[in-house]
Order: structure tokens, then sequence, then C-alpha cells
């Protein structure tokens, strides 16, 4: 399962919607409260192996999908 | 005595649990050294994680606006087990558990152990200031700040002038308040005040609705956020608040406003039985996983 698919899932179980598109801003769209971007940041470290520390804790990273499959590559690949 | 034009500094944080330390972690991104005071020592173990994990988590949620000032603001949090240690506080913020029997023996040291001038200001939900200001020889010195969570996001507090609660009390809570970047709100002592005599209320009815099968938990919250434009619904605010302070408040409204309408429903107290607490403890109406306390 690529990291798409893998942070889908997660978000699939938590948010209050059908169908999550990749580029849906979950903030925005109130589909999840604000307080929940932390599990979001516990969940990237845990399944990907990544730290999430300094300048990475930035709301942007964790907007969408696609945001957080873009970040945990560029985390991934350092 | 920290009036006028003089900065309130060092202000002492008693009660290190969610409010407790979502105070003193407000207190300290703003510049004041914090001391934070509990005496259960398990607490102030969990304390020391769990201000390092918000730190973090207010990183993210505050858009760059706490990200450099994290690892700043725990050096000027400093945690203690000793009431003494509040004797070279400016100001108090007092957030022990929402019960009667907690808090009072609390006020009877407070106000032994800190200056005349000191401000006292309780961050509660419910309980009467004018009843705890009694207990000490200061009544007009004790204030209420009803802090909302999650405290260093939030703008604005509810302010509660008691019966003796004087007008430069009121103005050094205000001045402290200014510090934090909080706005407030001023209203006089009644319990719950305003925003929980109704929350509790609305909180209570949407749990009777889910026990009575009338609707899902999701989707009496949904109605709330999609049909009120609420930023979160009934439930998922009861889980925020802890659902055990939902119900030590609900008791504080029945028993002082004598009526049976806040009477806490069967199975708000069958989940606090059972330790879920809500965001906190991992589970509440909703699941937090990473926040699951574990269970042997």
């Amino acid at each position: 399962m690529n990291a798409k698919d893998e942070i889908r899932n997660f978000l699939q179980e938590h948010v209050r919607s059908c169908k999550l598109e990749d580029s849906q801003d979950i903030f925005a769209e109130g589909l999840v409260s604000s307080m929940f971007v932390m599990q979001l940041v516990v969940m990237v470290e845990q399944k990907f192996g990544i730290s999430v520390e300094g300048a990475d804790l930035n709301r942007d990273h964790f907007r969408s999908i696609e945001a957080m499959a873009a970040f945990v590559t560029r985390k991934q690949s350092r | 005595m920290p009036s006028g034009r003089m900065t309130i500094s060092s202000i002492g944080v008693v009660g290190a649990g969610v409010m407790g330390t979502g105070v003193a972690l407000a207190l300290a991104y703003t510049g004041h050294r914090v001391i934070l005071l509990d005496v259960a020592q398990a607490a102030l173990e969990r304390v020391k994680v769990k201000l390092s994990e918000d730190v973090r988590t207010y990183a993210v949620l505050s858009g760059g606006r706490f990200g450099g000032m994290a690892s700043d603001a725990l050096t000027r949090i400093e945690l203690h087990d000793d009431y003494e240690q509040l004797g070279g506080a400016d100001f108090v913020i007092e957030n022990t558990t929402e019960k009667w029997a907690v808090k009072e023996p609390v006020y009877r040291k407070l106000d032994a152990v800190c200056p005349p001038h000191v401000v006292l200001a309780v961050n509660t939900s419910a309980i009467p200031i004018t009843r705890l200001a009694n207990l000490t020889k200061r009544s007009a010195k004790v204030i209420g700040t009803h802090f909302m969570n999650p405290v260093p996001l939030m703008p604005t507090v509810e302010v509660i002038r008691g019966t003796h609660t004087s007008e430069q009390t009121l103005a050094t809570t205000r001045k402290l308040l200014a510090q934090m970047g909080k706005d407030a709100i001023v209203v006089n002592d009644s319990p719950g005040f305003v925003t929980n005599r109704v929350m509790m209320l609305m909180i209570n009815e949407a749990i009777i609705l889910l026990q009575e099968g009338v609707s899902s938990a999701r989707e009496i919250d949904l109605l709330f956020t999609r049909c009120f434009g609420h930023k979160m619904g009934p439930l998922e605010t009861a889980d925020l608040i802890g659902l055990d302070t939902v119900l030590y408040s609900l008791e504080v409204l029945r028993e002082n406003l004598n009526d049976v309408k806040f009477e806490p429903c069967s199975l708000l107290r069958t989940l606090v039985n059972a330790g879920c607490h809500g965001r906190k403890s991992g589970e509440g109406f909703f699941a937090y996983p990473s926040n699951v306390v574990r269970r042997a």
C-alpha cells in the first residue's frame, strides 16, 4: 500500500464524509476539528517512521491526502 | 503590588490537568514565568510529557505564531508540588477539579501562602466565585476566569465578578489577560455563569438523544456543524471539555440552582465510570486513537 492509500484509509475512519478526494482540505471544509491535526502528526510519524519537528509542524502539510503524502515522500527522501 | 504600568510577570497556576497545563502554556508563550503546582505526583510526571506534546500541537495549530517559541516556553514553566512555592507569585490561577470538596481546602491553603495583595483567579466553569471567595480573608481579591480549551488558541475569557470582587481586582485581571493577548467578557456571579448554564444543558440533552436512539453521535453533531454552522457539535465539545468535567459541572448546577433540568443523564455517568473521559482518555463519544490510555 502506498503512502496516499494508507493516509486515505486512516482519514476515512475519522472524517465525516462518505468519500474523500485527494485534494480536499479537511480543515477548511470542517471535516475534522483543528485538534485532530495532532493525531495526523502522530499517525505519519508512526506509520512512516519519520520525525515531525520544528518547521515541519505546519498545518499546510496536513491539509489533504495529497499534501500529507507529498510531505511524507519529501521527509523519506531526505 | 503589580498594578498600573507594572507587568504581572510571575504567575502561579494550581492544578496540572487539561486546563492548568493549557493556562500554563498560554502564559509561558506570552513571556510569563509560571509556577505550575499539582500535589499529585502522578500528575506532575504526566505533565512533563503532555507539555512537550502540546507545544507541538500548538506549533501546528497556531499557524506559526507559537512555532519558534516552543522550546523557550517550556523553560519558563517550573513544576512544583509544594504550595509554599506560590509565595513568590504576583497572581494565581486555580484550575483544580470542578468539585467543591476539592476546591475548598485549596483556597484555604492559597490564602495562607499567598501575600495579601495577590489576586486568586478561579478557573471554573460552574462553581460560584463568591462562595469560594468567602473561604478566604481576601474576598475582594477573588475573581472568576473561565478560560476556554484549548487555552493558548482561544482569544476570549469569561470573567466572573463575585459579589465582593473589587474594581482593582477586575482591572488587574484584565491587565493580565491583555498581556496574554486575550479579551475579557465580564459577567456577574451565578452557577455556570452564562456559557455553561446554557452549554451543559445542551450537551446533556444531546447525550439523552443519543441514549434514546433518536440519532447517532456523528449525526447529532453533524446537525449542529452543518445546519447551524457551529465549529463543533455538542458531543465532540463534551469530549474536548472532558466527560468527567461535564458531569461535575452538571452536578454543581443541579445542586446550586436546585433544578432537576440539570440532572446528568445515565449514559454520561456510565461513560465517566468506565473511564471514557473524552479526548484526554482516548475515548468518549468519538475515538481519539493517539490519546488512548492503556488499561492493564
